[in-house]
């Protein structure tokens, strides 16, 4: 066990810490802002030119063959917006899909070049996706789309959307589902922005297909493999390392124990308490993303230990997101715009998106406790 | 017989050098001693509460411990560094606490490492005396104690000795107190012994220096490291039995553990539990590696975390096991007891969540 940077590794640190230090675009703390939305795409490609991003993944799609480097940590030390999530997009594609589509998307994914979105849920489907209904009928070399997508992240500036869609009606609800890489840009299909609790409008939205098409050649895996492929994905989309949320979490710790520093009498016991828990809770999470990413260096595991992360990462963003409220008191209720408030209410969202705290329990109860299905 | 050579210990900082990654698993070593340990808490820890009265397994047991060579793990090596790091002790102390194993451990392990750091010989068996609160080791000036102080964690058997500071210009001096009999507390696996105000003060020999603040800060990650991972331990045992239990009992026509209000209980409890387990990593590496006061943050933040954790789960298991968890015969209130003690034991999650206000917020406690 040796929790100290190699060499190598503290280099590196060294070099990102500089770089951030130059080129912080000074974002608002994401998922509380549209404008943090709208320049995602800016701040991705600049971390990737500047070869801080896509570091554990190959360097055939433009990766830098790394092992597992935890630069979350100089993001948020640095109070720099925290890094695109899109890990478990490229896990999708490079665990499933053929060499040929690995080629064509990885490294536009990767680079930022292009945008991808995730359609996976509808307004029918949510904690049961597999019923979902949007349908992908084969029309000579070309499938055609028709359905209803929400909960879209990022559709509104997509290239691509990684889509989930029901090939084969007749086959039993989990089998008759395939992935594609469909391309946004065409007629037939439609954007609509979805406003979240705390306002903002550009996280996610809705799409709908009408007609829209996507060659064959761009499923990604087989026909009918796409259930296998969305557990993948969602197995790592509850994963706070792929993800890049801890560095949110420790800026949000860190503005509200500045806050408190500059008066701590000015605060009441358990406001202060509050604060005090919410860095617990957030080194927690950071030290467990750490162990994981320890872990994978015997191998990356697609299995169900992600739900773990996934109810430690919700316990830590909503304590981190009512100490915020707490703290702000009547503030962030005179001022409708006020961040904390913002932060509170995106906050209540974690436990749903990804799979809802729920089903993260069901699938820990019986998938790796052991214990009989309801 | 289960056997752990020392110098492994050796063996492993003389690699510290080497170009790896940042890596928290296990050595190939630390996963084997992982085994070893559990495999041995496991077969001779208590299965139920009437084997905490069988005098002929405890003695097995303790005996165990002792010629595996894990009662000398922070003896001096020879050079000043203990034998073994914290994450060697660390990896002991979630297997006994995984089996409930009554044996002292903790106790004399947290003396030897006082003092080596006071660079006296070892004294066998002899533990630390705590001040009432069980948080700091007791300071006593004067001839003989002024004020009740509690031995923590002693040997079962035999006269045994517990250490206590004596200040002396900007650090403190060893001496020891006499432990002869006493009342055992609520943790029915370990023992406790109260001792009374008028002990007197005993020399403790070969003493090359002063111990100084952050040679107590270090102690104290120790002391901090060993709780928690003692409080890991207990989580992942409880709950083992606990979901075993839940497979098991029937209402309804059905295990209990097919409800999703009890599934999601245990789910909740295993998250509690792995959280712990990764916080405690880092001042288990860090107690030997990290300055003092730097490791000591790591110890209470870890510290924090597995006491609120711990407690949870603990209740979580009581509840689960319905009327049967509420008697005196159902070994789950043992792992509750003795997380209250883990957990009071070098400051509770209050405790460290007022230290961090006032290291982190700058809160002056009592002017406010």
């Amino acid at each position: 066990m040796d929790f100290r940077d190699s060499p190598e590794e503290a280099e590196f640190r060294k070099r990102f810490r500089a770089w951030i230090a130059r080129n912080n675009p000074g974002l608002p703390v994401s998922s509380t802002d549209d404008v943090y939305w709208a320049r995602q795409a800016e701040w991705h490609t600049a971390l990737y030119d500047a070869g801080f991003f896509g570091l554990s993944w190959s360097s055939r799609f433009g990766g830098h063959d790394l092992p597992p480097v935890f630069d979350d940590e100089e993001l948020a030390a640095a109070g720099a917006p925290p890094r695109p999530s899109l890990g478990y997009l490229v896990q999708g594609i490079a665990t499933h899909a053929s060499e040929a589509v690995k080629d064509h998307f990885l490294p536009g994914l990767i680079s930022g070049r292009e945008r991808w979105c995730q359609g996976f849920s509808e307004p029918g489907a949510g904690s049961d996706l597999a019923s979902l209904r949007t349908t992908a009928t084969l029309d000579g070399d070309e499938y055609v789309i028709n359905g209803h997508k929400i909960w879209t992240s990022y559709s509104d500036v997509a290239d691509w959307c990684f889509l989930l869609a029901r090939t084969d009606p007749t086959a039993p609800k989990h089998k008759g589902l395939s992935a594609f890489a469909v391309p946004m840009h065409q007629p037939g299909i439609e954007q609509r922005p979805l406003r979240m609790i705390n306002g903002i409008t550009k996280e996610f939205g809705q799409v709908l297909f009408d007609g829209a098409r996507v060659a064959v050649k761009n499923m990604i895996g087989e026909p009918g493999e796409g259930w296998r492929v969305a557990m993948t994905i969602v197995s790592h989309e509850r994963e706070p390392g792929e993800v890049g949320y801890v560095a949110r979490y420790a800026k949000t710790v860190k503005d509200l124990e500045e806050v408190v520093r500059t008066d701590p009498n000015a605060f009441r016991s358990d406001q202060r308490e509050a604060v005090a828990w919410a860095y617990v809770q957030a080194e927690m999470l950071r030290l467990h993303v750490r162990r994981r990413l320890s872990e994978r260096l015997d191998g990356l595991d697609h299995g169900p230990g992600g739900s773990i992360d996934k109810i430690l990462m919700t316990w830590v963003e909503q304590s981190v997101g009512s100490t915020a409220l707490s703290v702000a008191g009547s503030r962030a209720l005179i001022d409708s715009d006020d961040l904390a408030l913002k932060i509170y209410l995106y906050s209540r969202a974690q436990s749903v998106m990804g799979g809802t705290s729920q089903i993260q329990k069901n699938i820990i109860a019986t998938r790796i406790l052991g214990l009989p299905s309801a | 017989m289960v056997g752990v050579d020392p110098s492994f210990a050796i063996t492993l900082s003389k690699n510290a050098s080497m170009i790896l990654p940042m890596d928290t698993r296990d050595t190939p070593e630390q996963a084997e001693l992982r085994r070893t340990a559990r495999q041995l808490a496991r077969q001779l820890g208590p299965r139920t509460v009437a084997d905490l009265d069988d005098g002929k397994r405890t003695r097995r047991l303790a005996e165990a411990v002792r010629s595996a060579g894990w009662l000398e793990l922070r003896q001096d090596s020879g050079d000043g560094s203990p034998l073994a790091s914290g994450v060697e002790a660390a990896i002991i102390a979630e297997a006994l606490g995984e089996a409930v194993a009554d044996v002292s451990f903790a106790g004399p392990l947290l003396g030897a490492d006082l003092a080596r750091r006071a660079g006296a010989s070892p004294i066998d068996g002899a533990v630390v005396a705590f001040a009432p609160d069980l948080i700091d080791a007791a300071r006593v000036s004067g001839l003989a104690t002024t004020a009740p102080i509690y031995a923590v964690d002693c040997p079962a058997q035999g006269p045994a000795a517990a250490y206590v500071l004596v200040p002396e210009g900007s650090g403190y001096r060893l001496a020891q107190v006499q432990i002869d009999s006493g009342s055992d507390g609520a943790d029915l696996t370990r023992v406790i012994r109260r001792l009374p105000a008028g002990a007197p003060l005993l020399p403790v020999p070969n003493q090359s220096r002063l111990l100084t603040l952050p040679d107590l800060d270090s102690w104290a990650t120790l002391g901090l490291t060993l709780t928690s991972a003692d409080l890991v331990g207990l989580m992942r045992g409880v709950l083992d039995l606990t979901v075993a239990y839940a497979r098991e009992r029937r209402q309804y026509g059905v295990p209990i553990g097919s409800f999703q209000a009890v599934q999601h209980l245990l789910a909740e409890a295993l998250c509690l539990m792995e959280g712990a387990f990764s916080v405690t990593l880092h001042p288990s590496w860090a107690v030997d590696e990290l300055a003092p006061d730097e490791a000591r943050s790591a110890g209470r933040l870890a510290k924090a975390y597995c006491a609120r954790a711990a407690r949870t789960v603990c209740e979580t298991a009581v509840q689960v096991h319905g009327g049967m968890g509420n008697t005196w015969d159902c070994i789950v209130h043992v792992y509750l007891r003795r997380v209250l003690l883990s957990s009071q034991w070098f400051g509770d999650d209050g405790e460290h969540l007022r230290e961090l206000q006032r290291t982190r917020l700058g809160v002056i406690h009592g002017f406010s």
